[in-house]
């Protein structure tokens, strides 16, 4: 067969024997080999990559939590049973962990002895050297003439010694292997593998991300209530978040403008940002998309970005009632934003002001009288349409409330789809029942940062690169065995030459001639040609 | 359009059409190797005929003898050195147009689906072209070039798209690497599910002859036996599961540049696992008992229809963050 390995011939399938009469004791011993079997392994593994199709048809919590709203709104009754599954968590699953927890187990318990039997094999000199060769999968033989057994056999060592192999004499004959890296690489990948995951799982306790929506201008704080989200890991602790502040100075977008088949698509996004950290200088910095600021232990990705138009309300007397850079979501590809302005009215609950708007940063005008964005950049094209309510805008029941959603719900519509307010970047309009004008002030920018801390990180990339090195080692360095035996013939010598592949070893024939070759060069000059017949 | 991309979009219509060529030449060399294996068993059934009225005894009649490998790769193959010329001249074209489809979006040609299954072919054919200097897999041609013409021609008529510049999110130089080494592997991959099928129906046709039933597919005869299909399709997918979990990291490097985390359980890195896995499992499947053989190959294919789920199926109809195929998503 293509690939003895004494590592399958220790942990064949031996633990598939029933004996239908055993105590709890040996019931114990089965079971522990039976899942420290090869067979196992495989099973666990294939196991592990059909459990995790579920969660590429389903959407996840963790990777598209929007999915999963609208899976729910869609598959209300399907949504059940997936819930009663854990489906929209599979990565995170009872069943999901079940796998690849036991497939780790049955890992360690299979690494550990092998750990012990190869520690050994590399200590023990190689074996004897056979009796016949030709029964061998490689083997050549030579008579050389004026040498002596002694010569030759010394001349064989060194040369296999020099080609890096282990060798052991036995009578006039010297045994060799090398390789055992092989089965080094292949221990040092698995226990990589497990100190990848013990590196994830714990390193996962002490990070943190979290989410910020910084309006050109602004500053961040690290701090607990500065952040729109924040989901800590396990040992997160009040001292965990660095000191440090972040002032975004500018967005800037560029959007392809030539191209007509890619016309508006973004280009390039670059936050220009100025960091202080307590006890030092501010200093200036960027970020862009592919690379993240790095300060304090943090790094800051710029994950998204979008227009904060400037509105301001004021009563009919004049007095200012909202003035505030309120960021709108993008929805499409040209830029055309959402966004919803929450005025509140302290003294009287039922004339709130709640005004649902879309932004057309480069405004065209459809024939039916509705707008579309048709260039993603804002100018003086821009366009800012909003249906306006009165009524309870829910600032004051103390709930947090998704601030793109406007319940209008119980609140009176007084400017709506037909005759919706619209302004221009500059303009003022007034609103109707004496409830005051609005202005469009401007549009900036603002970035969606996201800022995350991970300190396994280091850790994590050590043992990956560990298991690379195993796992390369392990597939490409050849484990072979290789002897010379030489007797006495004539007035010189025969030498018999074998090898023995352990492992796949698509190179053990020409390593045969090689070493024919290597020690005969190795030879005094005389004695390397055969002897003429 | 764009002039350069146009020229790009014709240079890969000749190479499809130089490729079709290829493969009725690599055809008519599978039909010569059957007329050869089966004019053996003639001569091997007169031989026995003769024996047996020389001695006057019962001699068993034996079916053809699966042909020593050296045989079958000394003998000259016209049709198949054709076939050969004929992919080198289509690479060359097919060559041309992933060059200027780069020279035409100043960028590497690999950032959409068009372009991925462009280039990824094109690999696909040069690792097939190079594996031949070192091993006669010659046999493989018509697998190789039939497979290659229908994935360039499903994805001209129906990924087409317009050179666009990459978005923010694909500038890095992780992409390059990500993509370049995941086209690579596919590339090794592709030989090596070849090579376990061929296995599987050598297997068959084992079979089928020690049960004394006829031999359908003569032409197996002039391939190498079960053991050393196995063997390549090993050594191949040894090298593609190392391209791959390069593949692997290297996407899990650019994500954490990208969006600030190395690993989200994505539908895309979804797959890319577990197509990982199964190809650990296959290569598990070769030191297990009872799973050498036939049942590693099957998993080989397994992994490889993994391979091709996950570049036609997962990139156009799945959600995730990846959505680059550079296709109107019907949202
Ligand atoms: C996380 C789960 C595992 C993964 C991803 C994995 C992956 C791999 C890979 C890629 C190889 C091929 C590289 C090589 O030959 O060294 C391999 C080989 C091997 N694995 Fe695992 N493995 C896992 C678990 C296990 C377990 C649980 C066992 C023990 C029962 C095991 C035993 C072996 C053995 C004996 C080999 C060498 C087989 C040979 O000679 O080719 N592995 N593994």
């Amino acid at each position: 067969m293509s690939r003895p390995s004494d590592a399958q011939d220790r942990f064949a399938d031996d633990g598939a024997v029933v004996n239908p009469r055993l105590g709890p004791l040996e019931w114990l011993r089965w079971g522990w080999r039976t899942l420290t079997s090869m067979r196992t392994a495989l099973l666990l593994l294939l196991a592990l990559a059909v459990a995790a199709v579920p969660g590429s048809l389903i959407p996840q919590n963790s990777s598209d939590p929007n999915g999963v709203i609208q899976y729910r709104q869609d598959n209300p009754g399907l949504a059940k049973v997936v819930d009663a599954i854990q489906g929209f968590d599979v990565y995170t699953s009872f069943w999901f962990s079940a796998i690849y927890l036991l497939l780790f187990i049955s890992l360690i318990g299979c690494v550990v002895p092998r750990l012990k039997h190869h520690w050994r094999a590399m200590r023990k000199a190689p074996p004897r050297t056979p009796s016949r060769f030709t029964k061998l999968p490689a083997s050549s033989s030579v008579q050389l003439p004026g040498l002596t057994v002694a010569e030759a056999v010394d001349a064989g060592e060194r040369v296999l010694k020099g080609a890096r192999y282990r060798t052991a004499r036995y009578g006039d004959s010297v045994s060799a292997e090398r390789g055992y890296l092989r089965e080094t690489g292949n221990l040092l990948f698995h226990s990589a593998l497990v100190g990848v995951l013990v590196a994830v799982f714990v390193g996962g306790g002490f990070t943190y991300t979290g989410q910020k929506i910084l309006v050109t201008g602004d500053t961040f704080v690290n701090g607990q209530t500065q952040y729109d989200s924040l989901n800590p890991g396990r040992f997160f602790g009040d001292d965990s978040l660095a000191p440090y502040a972040l002032k975004l100075d500018r967005l800037d977008v560029t959007y392809e403008q030539r191209n007509l088949d890619a016309l508006g698509q973004p280009l390039d996004y670059t936050a220009h940002v100025t960091t202080t950290v307590p006890g030092q200088a501010p200093k200036d910095a960027t970020i862009k998309v592919n690379s993240p600021l790095d300060v304090q232990g943090t790094s800051v990705f710029l994950l998204g970005n979008g227009y904060a138009p400037h509105i301001t309300v004021r009563n009919a007397d004049g007095s200012v009632a909202f003035s505030q850079t309120v960021p709108f979501r993008p929805t499409d590809s040209k830029m055309t934003s959402l966004g919803v302005v929450k005025v509140p009215d302290t003294t009287d609950e039922a004339k709130q002001i709640g005004m649902i708007g879309f932004l057309y940063p480069t405004a065209a005008e459809r024939t039916d009288g509705s707008f579309v964005s048709i260039f993603p950049s804002v100018g003086t094209q821009s366009l800012l349409s909003m249906q306006v309510y009165v009524g309870d805008v829910g600032l004051d029941a103390g709930t947090p409330k998704n601030v793109y959603e406007l319940d209008t719900a119980g609140m009176k519509q007084v400017m709506g789809i037909k005759d919706p307010l619209q302004l221009k970047v500059g303009e003022t309009r007034t609103l109707p029942d004496g409830l005051g004008t609005v202005t469009l002030d401007g549009i900036t920018r603002y970035a969606a940062l996201d800022i995350h801390h991970d300190p396994s990180q280091g850790v994590v990339a050590l043992f990956v690169a560990l298991a690379v090195i195993g796992l390369i080692a392990s597939l490409l360095i050849p484990r072979r065995r290789m002897w010379i035996k030489v007797r006495e013939d004539g007035d010189g010598v025969l030498v018999e030459y074998a090898g023995l592949a352990r492992g796949d070893d698509p190179g053990l024939v020409r390593a045969v001639a090689e070493l024919e070759r290597d020690h005969r060069a190795a030879l005094p000059a005389a004695a390397r040609e055969p002897a003429p017949v | 359009m764009n002039p350069l991309d146009s020229f790009s979009e014709l240079l890969l219509i000749s190479a499809i059409a130089v490729y079709l060529f290829a493969f009725i030449a690599f055809a008519l060399d599978l039909a010569r190797r059957s007329a050869e294996s089966q004019a053996r068993v003639d001569l091997v059934r007169r031989g026995s005929a003769a024996t047996e009225a020389a001695s006057g005894g019962t001699a068993v009649l034996v079916e053809a003898p699966p042909a020593p490998p050296a045989a079958a790769a000394s003998t000259r193959r016209p049709a198949a050195r054709t076939g050969i010329a004929l992919l080198v001249v289509g690479v060359l074209l097919h060559l041309g147009a992933a060059v200027l489809r780069g020279v035409a979006a100043g960028r590497v040609p690999w950032a959409n689906m068009y372009e991925f299954a462009m280039t990824g072919t094109l690999i696909m054919v040069v690792v097939y072209l190079v594996s031949l200097t070192r091993i006669d897999l010659r046999f493989l041609g018509s697998v190789i070039s039939g497979f290659v013409v229908v994935l360039l021609g499903i994805s001209t008529v129906s990924f087409h798209v317009a050179v666009s510049p990459l978005p923010p999110a694909l500038q890095s130089y992780w992409l390059v690497l990500h993509v370049l080494v995941a086209m690579l592997g596919t590339g090794f991959f592709t030989l090596a599910a070849a090579l376990s099928a061929a296995q599987l129906l050598q297997v068959r046709r084992g079979k089928r002859l020690g049960a004394g039933r006829g031999d359908r597919l003569r032409l197996l005869a002039t391939i190498p036996d079960a053991d050393r299909l196995e063997n390549l399709a090993y050594r191949i997918s040894v090298v593609g599961f190392i391209l791959w979990t390069f593949t692997l990291i290297a996407g899990a490097i650019w994500a954490n540049h990208a969006w600030g985390r190395y690993w989200g359980w994505d539908t895309k890195e979804v797959w890319t696992f577990i197509i990982w896995v199964v190809y650990a499992g296959y290569l598990h499947a070769r030191a297990t008992l009872g799973w050498r053989g036939t049942g590693s190959a099957w998993l080989n294919l397994i992994g490889y229809a993994c391979i091709l789920f996950n570049f036609g199926v997962v990139n156009v109809f799945f959600h995730g963050l990846h959505s680059y195929s550079g296709l109107p998503t019907g949202q």
